[in-house]
This record gives structure tokens, sequence and C-alpha cells, in this order.
């Protein structure tokens, strides 16, 4: 209970006087309610969405190169782990944050909705990464080669850059599903963009709530698209030569 | 490991706890999810197959046909569930739509892929053969493209199968969801039997539909020989996109 610390999460919601009364109609929108509650609820639970997001993502990143370049060296390794990752890609989001908090030591905590983020992204990026490692032409390297340059500069400065596109769509596509994901992770850990949907949810509907943190949610996930689109282009200016 | 060896008691007592006797059956609550997921998936898929299928064919409508599953993945299924009942109040008819919303956009995309990029030296050998429009789609395109309009359709099935148990948080009763919603009746064991066969129940339904694409598939035709095109989206064909 973070976010809600200072008082009820819908402090004007059937209170008195002609002020409220968009609140107690309970209509679509009050601009009103939330402009009192931008600071103390929307804003936090926002701030808290991203830091969710980026933990989960710069940690699954770090373990899904590290196995597709285990993969890449060592081809038997891509099947255990896109066996692996694929379950936990399939298992429904509300059954796995449930699933692991009755995992002695996570109980319900941030812990727990991060692994469980974590465990999303895995697939993804692993199969872009090895992919983009894999398509990297044969002629290329063995240029490098011819160059002079061992296996670990070849890697370094032939194969991960021309990787680069597939490795950021991979960010990309996994970054906007824990964006989603993320939301029902307040389930288990009260915090982000979920928090106060389900929130808005668990009383008396209230609709403003429901659509301005719903919009949100909808609206971070498209920006971040957008912006690691962007991204992608600055990175690999050679790529747009090809399309 | 005791809470899971619970769970599995849980299971094993078809959703029962002792003491509280009008809690619906473990296999009710099963049955009532799937019924709420075929039904969605059911209107999807004849939403989005024959526009999928009509856009890959005549080849028009890429950017719509890609970009809609573009932003698809950016919208969070909670937060699509939640504008349904502020617009549409608490109910089937708002979770179904909500399933809609989520189920439509991958299977245009990935049916609008498929067909569109089927080889074009095929098509015209069959043309040349005499085949029109209609043959041409139902007997060259819709077989070579099965491997994809698949992966939509599984993709698909995926989220609704999730949605219809996230559709419990939003006030919804009467599915798998509802376990985990009401943790002070189930307890925590409780809870956990119901994510153990909602995660069964997914891992089943994509199963069964990656059985259904092998039948229908022809042989000669796999994802191994024709690797995933880049617009394609699914988990198992999310490459480059």
């Amino acid at each position: 209970m973070i976010v809600f610390a200072n008082g009820p999460v819908i402090p004007n919601f059937g209170g008195g006087g002609s002020t409220f009364a968009c609140e107690r109609a309970n209509r679509l929108f009050c601009p009103n309610w939330v402009s009192q509650n931008w600071s103390s609820v929307l804003w936090p639970a926002l701030r808290q969405h991203i830091v969710l997001t980026v933990i989960a993502v710069v940690i699954g990143f770090a373990i899904s190169t590290a196995l597709a370049l285990l993969a890449y060296r060592r081809g038997w390794v891509e099947r255990p782990v896109v066996i692996v990752t694929s379950i936990l890609y399939t298992i429904p989001s509300l059954a796995l944050f449930e699933l692991l908090v009755g995992v002695p030591g996570l109980g319900l905590s941030r812990t727990t909705a991060e692994v469980a983020l974590v465990s999303y992204t895995l697939l993804i990026m692993f199969r872009n990464t090895l992919t983009g490692l894999r398509e990297v032409p044969a002629e290329v390297r063995d240029a490098a080669a011819g160059m002079g340059m061992g296996s670990m500069r070849t890697l370094l400065r032939v194969d991960l850059p021309l990787a680069l596109p597939a490795i950021i769509a991979g960010v990309r596509i996994a970054t906007v599903t824990v964006i989603s994901l993320a939301t029902v992770a307040a389930l288990i850990d009260d915090e982000g963009l979920g928090a106060p949907i389900l929130q808005a949810i668990s009383n008396e509907v209230f609709k403003t709530e429901l659509i301005v943190a719903g919009g949100m949610a909808i609206a971070l996930a498209l920006l971040a698209d957008g912006l690691l689109v962007l991204l992608q282009r600055a990175l690999t200016p050679w790529a747009r030569v090809h399309q | 490991m005791n809470s899971f060896s619970q769970a599995l008691d849980f299971i094993g007592r078809n959703g029962q706890i002792p003491g509280e006797p009008q809690l619906p059956t473990l296999v009710h609550l099963t049955l009532e999810t799937i019924k709420i997921a075929w039904i969605g998936v059911g209107i999807a898929l004849v939403i989005a197959l024959p526009i999928g299928l009509w856009l890959g064919h005549i080849h028009r409508g890429s950017f719509v046909a890609i970009n809609v599953g573009n932003i698809w993945r950016a919208l969070p299924s909670l937060a699509v569930l939640a504008i349904g009942v502020a617009f549409l109040g608490l109910g089937l008819r708002n979770v179904e739509l909500a399933l809609i919303v989520l189920a439509v956009p991958p299977v245009i995309t990935n049916a609008y892929v498929a067909i569109d990029g089927v080889d074009r030296d095929v098509v015209d050998a069959a043309r040349g053969m005499g085949f029109n429009g209609w043959q041409i789609l139902r007997k060259v395109e819709l077989p070579l493209g099965v491997p994809l309009i698949f992966a939509g359709i599984r993709t698909a099935a995926l989220f609704v199968v999730s949605t219809t148990t996230i559709a419990a948080l939003t006030g919804y009763s009467g599915s798998l969801g509802d376990i985990i919603n009401n943790e002070a009746s189930y307890h925590l064991s409780g809870v956990l039997g119901a994510a153990m066969c909602i995660a069964a129940l997914a891992l089943l339904t994509d199963l069964l539909l990656a059985l259904i694409q092998r039948v229908l598939t022809p042989r000669g035709v796999s994802l191994e020989k024709h690797p995933a095109r880049t617009e394609a989206i699914g988990p198992p064909l999310a490459e480059n996109v």
C-alpha cells in the first residue's frame, strides 16, 4: 500500500458539495479528480510502472543475451532454452504471478513480480538475438577472419553490430510486453498502474480512475514502442538502406 | 513446497474447501473459463480471418494489417478490461468485447502475412492451370499459409485464456480467476491450485492448436523450411519485427 498510504484512493467519491458532482455522478472523466490525484496517485504509479519495466527488461536482456551467445557457440543449448522459455511464456500472467507467490522466499513482493516479468522477456529476446547472430552472412565472417580478427573480435565488431536490428526489435517487443503484464503484477505487488486500476474496481467501480490509469498504461506502451523504434533507427543507420 | 502439495490436494478435492459448501467446483470453473475463451476466440476468428486472408489475397492494405498488430502489442489486457468496465459496466459482454479486441489483431496480421507472402510463382502456376481467385486462395494460398495463420491463432488463443482469468480482477465472476481473486475463502493453497489449472489450461490449449496445425499443414511445408517472415506476430515468430 505504498501509493495509497495517505488516504482513500477516491477521496472525493461520495463527498458532499457541488464541487464533487462529477465524481458522485461517476461520469466517465472528471478532470478535477485527475488534477487533484495526479501527484498523489497517478504520477507515483506511472513512475513505479516505469521502474518495474526497466528492471525487468534489463535483467531479461542480460540473461537472454548470455543464453543466446552460448547457443550461438554451442548449438545444442538452443533447444532446451526454447522449450523452457516457451513454457514460461505460455503460462498466463495471473497464474505465473500466483505460482511464484507460493515459492518459499518470494511471497508478495516486488522480487516476485520482477521474476515473473523477466521470465516473459526471455523467449522473445533470446530468439531475436540468436536469429540476428545466425543471419550474419558467412562471407562477412570469412572476411573478418581473413583480416586476422579472432573469434572474440569478430563477435564484438562484426556479429553483434550486424545483429543489432534484430536484438533491438526483441527489446522492443519485450518492453511493450512487460509494460502490459506489469499492470497485472499489481495483484501481488501493489504498485504500478495496475494498482489504481484494481483499487478503482475493488469497492465501487470508479470510472474516471479506470479510464485514466488504463489509458496511461496504453500510452506508456505506445510511447516506449515509439522511442525504441527511434533508438533502432539511430543505432543502425545502415539498415535503412536495405528497406 | 508444502503449500504446493496442499494446492494439489485442493485440485484433488475438485476445489472444495471443508466448511464452505457453496463454492463452485473446480471442474465447473474450468469449463466456464473454456467456454468464455472459446466464444471470444470464435468470434474473433469469424471477424479477423476473412479480413486477413482477403487482404493478403489481393496484396492490399499491408500498412493497416501490420500496424494493427504493432499497436495491439501495446494494449495491456487489464487496461482494456478496465476501460471496458468503465464504458459497459461489469459483465460477460464487456469481457467478450475485450477478448475480441485483443484476439482480432494478431489473427489479421498473421493471416495477411501468411497469404501475402506465398510465392508468387506458385500462384502464377496455379492461375496458368486455370484456377480462379477463390480456388487459388483455397487450394494454394491457404494450405501454404497454415503455419503462419496458426501462429496468429495460437497467439490469440493464449491471450484470450490469459485475459479470461484476468477478467476476474475486474469483477467478472465465473472463471478460474475467481479463485485467485478470492484468497480469503480459498487460502493460498486454493489460489496456487487454481493457478496450476490455468497454466495447464493454457499449455493444453496451445498443444491442441499445435496438433490441429500439424494435421492441416501439407507435407513439405514446415516452419523450418519457411522461416517466419518478419512482420508476423507470435511468440515463436517474433523475430525481426
